[in-house]
């Protein structure tokens, strides 16, 4: 019975969820306002339990509701609408919220005109484009999971045996662009030959079509791929169902796929509990905190089995170029697939070049979509 | 207003009230089964969403576009015919909405805005009436042809924004060019909702003194009753139903267009989040009376406006005030059953005594 | 053609492999709205009944480890939905077609509610039938593996297509449905008989979302259908009430779902959104195609109002 059912994580949560709900069920309604010093509001774009993008902020809440004096309150599946402003009022109004999280990009025109009508409330946003004349009670963080995508693109391209890999990416946004740009790139540093299928689904969340866009890839022949969904769990799955190779992304899921797993690339939101904890001391926080493996704000999973130590070595040993600041993701001579040189000979983006980043709507040489 | 008249609206009014009363007790026993206590749960229903200026807003903030997709379903309905296509009526209205706005600039802000809320009202009522055509004079079966619809509106604006209309400025977010920053519209006096309240109000009591003062109302509701009849009576029923469905439409448009001028500023995926699909339920619950909708609208949105309150107090997942509606959905239709049964509401029980 | 690389035969591979995964909850949902207007009665409420279906099927797998467990729960739970849509539409002067609207918001909301437990866990996949055992082809054969389900669902079409015409239960089901008047006349239970026409196509329905949690994507999250259950009740009516014509209509369904991401994979990425509409492009050219203003349409029941 249950072969691989409940995962540890998802156990452990169920039994917070009954233990939550009975606790919940006692209390009278305007309890949980006051149960800690200062109340944080979370705000989500999904379903919070969704393996994914809003599972890995919920991951920061579960942290932050377990720091001393704070307690959250969450609300999930809220639209990018006029909604969004009416939930903010109502957290802050109703529930005393002193720091409001708004994981969703569409949050950002919300959250600024919330910040200028509540200048003592701190708000954070994921997309980090906070600028010069921006509210100064906003925050803006966001890590570069660029970088750990070409973690996984030098696993990809070791472990390739086709040399042709795959990325499904949901939307075409600046992120997406580069997440598949360092995926390529690293999997073209192993191997220049390399090519990468590129497929955009259109949709954040569509089973469906991620499954059968992943089965679309390896009937062209790929064997590694990569999902930029909300979820990846479905593509991870079927990917591994046909036998080939995965990579992961937002949190840690080596667990969906035992045999074909490589590594994954994860956020570390952990600087939201900084912000509340600078909050609370009154201490300076910044407007803008953007970063990758050198600041922390970005993982890698661990290796699957299917890893040997020789790619491992050589994976840690880029990881560690961008912690020392040694690897620069791009570098010329750098062209995108269209054949236009984007970098000359010796030209080369810092990391931490964030202006250069959000202006990417190219995909690299070696990418065919 | 006749004794008959009144008598009519004291039923319907003393049924939904019912049928509200009898949806509450069984949610109540929903929570109840999950552990919950259900006057705990009334209460943060009634604190979310209208004991607080800050819930009221949320409520008609929630309210202000189902009174327009409402209209979507209810106009049409009068005539006979069954349109879900509210969702795409409403992306198309905001799609126009833009593709107008951007050629605005430098326009005086109330004709800038009047023309586009035109042309979004224009957009959605000739996408419900090309519906309401394909009814008339090919057979096709306007429920399932407004449902494709919808897909088909969803699939070309997430198309445009992606491509041909696309502000690549906007990092964040797949997003259609802005309109002008000087045609947005604001918030209303007094309360912090937009306008676009309002002019669904508006909008719900034109079309109310239309469909039951005027010859025209009078015509749709015998075509709605009894298409022979109509025919019979000489009415122009493919004009008529032609006009309901256009009606309907530019109702739902002009909620994409106020989606675009006073919340959003562009076209996005967030045009799609199931406003079309509610104001069907508001139509129903107003039992198609444009009046009705502004009332159902507000209770709706209310239920909507709580839900995340209950989400914060309960923990009680979002999905609970989908539940609510649905419930109240079946108990609404099963109640018109109910019509004529109840001998106090019948002119007959008071001619005796 | 070992492996590697198949061009454009890979699309047309994925196409056929797609079709066949797409299409069984098309198929089943169809079927079973086959059932359900052919005694008079128009369920739009089967997207609920599907998605409810593949939330309870795929918790009893995780909960039991047995998923033709789930397949059988699925079918109850939609059985179940459906029966209340019956109950309701029983009452005099109420709209089917509004009875399935709410209840495709209450099933989908119920379902929802209950599933937020089991988006995280893993559940056992229904077992493959491997067809393409004679292909060298890594692709073919993969193309070709089968559900149960699947050849479930066609053989049922086959039947049912028979059953409607030969049997007496198929008469009492098609009188009910072209003409109240007949069926009073003959003795006919007609409320009996359209409870049972609707419960079996829920029955249908339910199963039909198992499939889609259990099999092919083979998850559950809250995105899972994406109007599956409506289109299929488009389906019917461009299938003509016919299981058998279900069955082709299907296929072409899910060969047109999965044509956008095959075309993706080979490079030609322009357009996708409007790739991704096809099934829905499609369905309304061939309604208005197939329709005529002056008669119902071919094999309508005379009682049910969507063919009116």
């Amino acid at each position: 019975m249950k072969p691989k059912m409940l995962s540890r994580r998802g156990f452990m949560r169920q039994g917070a969820n009954l233990v939550a709900a009975s606790a919940v069920a006692s209390s009278l309604p305007g309890m949980v306002a006051a149960m800690g010093n200062v109340t944080v509001g979370f705000i989500y774009v999904g379903p919070r339990q969704d393996f994914g993008w809003n599972q890995a902020h919920w991951d920061a809440a579960q942290k932050i509701a377990a720091m001393d004096g704070i307690s959250v309150v969450e609300q999930e599946n809220v639209p990018e609408t006029a909604e969004v402003e009416k939930v903010i009022q109502s957290m802050i109004e109703l529930d005393g919220a002193k720091v409001i999280f708004g994981t969703s990009f569409g949050y950002w025109d919300s959250l600024k005109a919330m910040a200028v009508k509540y200048p003592d409330v701190l708000f954070t946003h994921i997309g980090a484009i906070w600028k010069e004349g921006d509210p100064t009670n906003v925050i803006g963080y966001r890590g570069y999971t660029e970088e750990a995508h070409y973690l996984c693109g030098i696993a990809a391209g070791r472990m390739s045996k086709t040399g042709k890999i795959g990325f499904i990416g949901s939307k075409p946004l600046y992120f997406i662009y580069n997440n598949a740009n360092g995926f390529v790139l690293g999997a073209r540093s192993v191997n220049p030959e390399l090519t990468c299928n590129v497929v955009i689904t259109g949709d954040w969340n569509n089973p469906v079509k991620e499954a059968e866009t992943t089965n679309a890839l390896i009937d062209q022949g790929c064997d590694v791929i990569i999902a930029n969904v909300d979820s990846p769990k479905v593509s991870i799955e079927t990917a591994e169902a046909r036998g080939v190779y995965t990579c992961g992304y937002h949190s840690d899921l080596s667990s969906l796929a035992p045999n074909g797993f490589l590594t994954g690339a994860e956020w570390n939101w952990a600087s939201g509990a900084e912000f509340v904890q600078a909050f609370l001391n009154d201490d300076p926080y910044p407007n803008l905190k953007r970063g990758g493996f050198r600041e922390d704000m970005v993982a890698l999973s661990p290796f699957g089995d299917a890893v040997p130590q020789e790619v491992r070595d050589e994976v840690m040993a880029a990881k560690q170029g961008f912690i020392d600041d040694t690897l620069q993701l791009y570098t010329g001579p750098l062209f995108d697939n269209q054949g236009n040189q984007i970098l000359a000979e010796g030209e080369v983006k810092a990391n931490s070049d964030t202006p250069f980043k959000l202006g990417i709507d190219w995909w690299v040489e070696g990418t065919i979509g | 207003m006749t004794g008959t008249g009144f008598m009519n609206t004291m039923e319907a009014v003393a049924i939904n009230a019912a049928a509200f009363v009898i949806t509450m007790v069984l949610f109540g026993l929903y929570v109840t089964w999950l552990g919950h206590n259900p006057l705990d749960v009334y209460y943060v229903l009634w604190l979310g969403s209208f004991a607080r200026q800050i819930s009221i807003e949320s409520t008609l903030t929630n309210a202000a576009p189902l009174m327009l997709t409402a209209l979507c379903t209810a106009i049409p309905a009068r005539a006979g015919l069954l349109v879900i296509g509210g969702e795409g009526a409403l992306v198309v209205g905001g799609v126009a909405t833009v593709l107008v706005g951007v050629l605005l600039s430098g326009a005086p802000f109330l004709v800038g805005v009047t023309l586009m809320s035109l042309a979004g009202a224009i957009a959605g009522g000739l996408w419900i009436a090309f519906a309401g055509a394909l009814r008339q004079y090919r057979g096709v079966n306007e429920t399932i042809s407004t449902l494709l619809l919808n897909y088909i509106a969803i699939a070309v604006m997430y198309h445009l924004i992606t491509g041909p209309i696309r502000d690549w400025e906007r990092v964040l977010k797949t997003s259609s060019w802005s309109i002008p920053e000087e045609l947005r519209v604001g918030a209303l006096p007094l309360v912090d909702v937009h306008w676009g309240l309002a002019v669904g109000i508006v909008t719900c009591l034109i079309l109310y003194v239309v469909m039951r003062k005027t010859t025209f109302g009078f015509g749709v509701d015998v075509l709605g009753g009894n298409q022979r009849a109509a025919q019979m009576a000489g009415l122009p029923i493919n004009k008529m139903v032609l006009i309901c469905c256009f009606m309907g439409g530019a109702a739902a448009g002009l909620a994409g267009a106020f989606e675009v001028t006073a919340v959003h500023g562009f076209a996005s995926e967030s045009l799609v989040v199931g406003f079309g699909y509610a104001g069907i339920l508001v139509a129903f619950l107003s039992r198609q009376n444009p009046a009705a909708i502004i009332l159902m609208a507000i209770i709706l949105g209310g239920v909507a406006a709580s839900g995340g309150l209950l989400q914060r107090r309960f923990d009680l997942p979002d999905a609970t005030t989908q539940v609510l509606q649905g419930l109240l959905f079946m108990v609404v239709l099963a109640s018109n059953a109910a019509y004529g049964r109840l001998n106090i509401f019948q002119p007959a029980a008071w001619r005796t005594a | 053609m070992e492996g590697g690389d198949l061009g454009w035969w890979g699309v047309v591979i994925a196409v056929i492999g797609g079709a066949i995964r797409v299409s069984t909850p098309y198929l089943f949902v169809s079927l079973g709205e086959t059932l359900t207007e052919k005694s008079g009665r128009v369920n739009l409420g089967l997207e609920g009944v599907l998605v409810m279906g593949a939330m309870s099927g795929y918790g009893t797998a995780v909960i039991t480890g047995e998923p033709w467990l789930g397949v059988l729960v699925a079918g109850c739970a939609g059985a179940f939905l459906s029966l209340i849509h019956a109950l309701i539409c029983t009452l005099p002067r109420v709209n089917d077609i509004a009875v399935g609207i709410a209840l495709f918001i209450f099933g989908t909301g119920l379902a929802f509610f209950l599933g937020k437990p089991f988006i995280n866990p893993s559940a056992p996949r229904l077992p493959d039938l491997d067809l393409g055992w004679w292909s060298a082809s890594p692709q073919v054969q993969s193309a070709l593996q089968i559900n149960l389900l699947f050849l479930i669902g066609f053989t049922l079409a086959l039947f049912l297509a028979w059953a409607l015409k030969n049997t007496r239960w198929g008469l009492v089901l098609r009188t009910v449905g072209d003409s109240e008047e007949a069926a009073g006349a003959l003795g006919y239970n007609i409320a009996v008989v359209r409870i049972l026409g609707t419960v079996a196509g829920g029955f249908l329905a339910g199963v039909g979302g198992s499939y889609l949690s259990l099999y092919f994507p083979g998850t559950w999250n809250e995105g899972l259908s994406s109007g599956q259950g409506l289109m299929a009740v488009a389906l019917v009516i461009f299938a003509r009430w016919d299981p058998v014509r279900c069955f082709y209509a299907s296929l072409v369904f899910g060969g047109a779902t999965a044509l956008g991401p095959a075309l993706q994979s080979v490079g030609i990425t322009a357009n996708y959104y409007l790739y991704g509409a096809a099934p829905y492009f499609l369905t309304l050219a061939l309604l208005i195609y197939s329709s005529s203003p002056r008669k119902a349409l071919e094999g309508a029941p005379g009682e049910v109002s969507i063919s009116r």
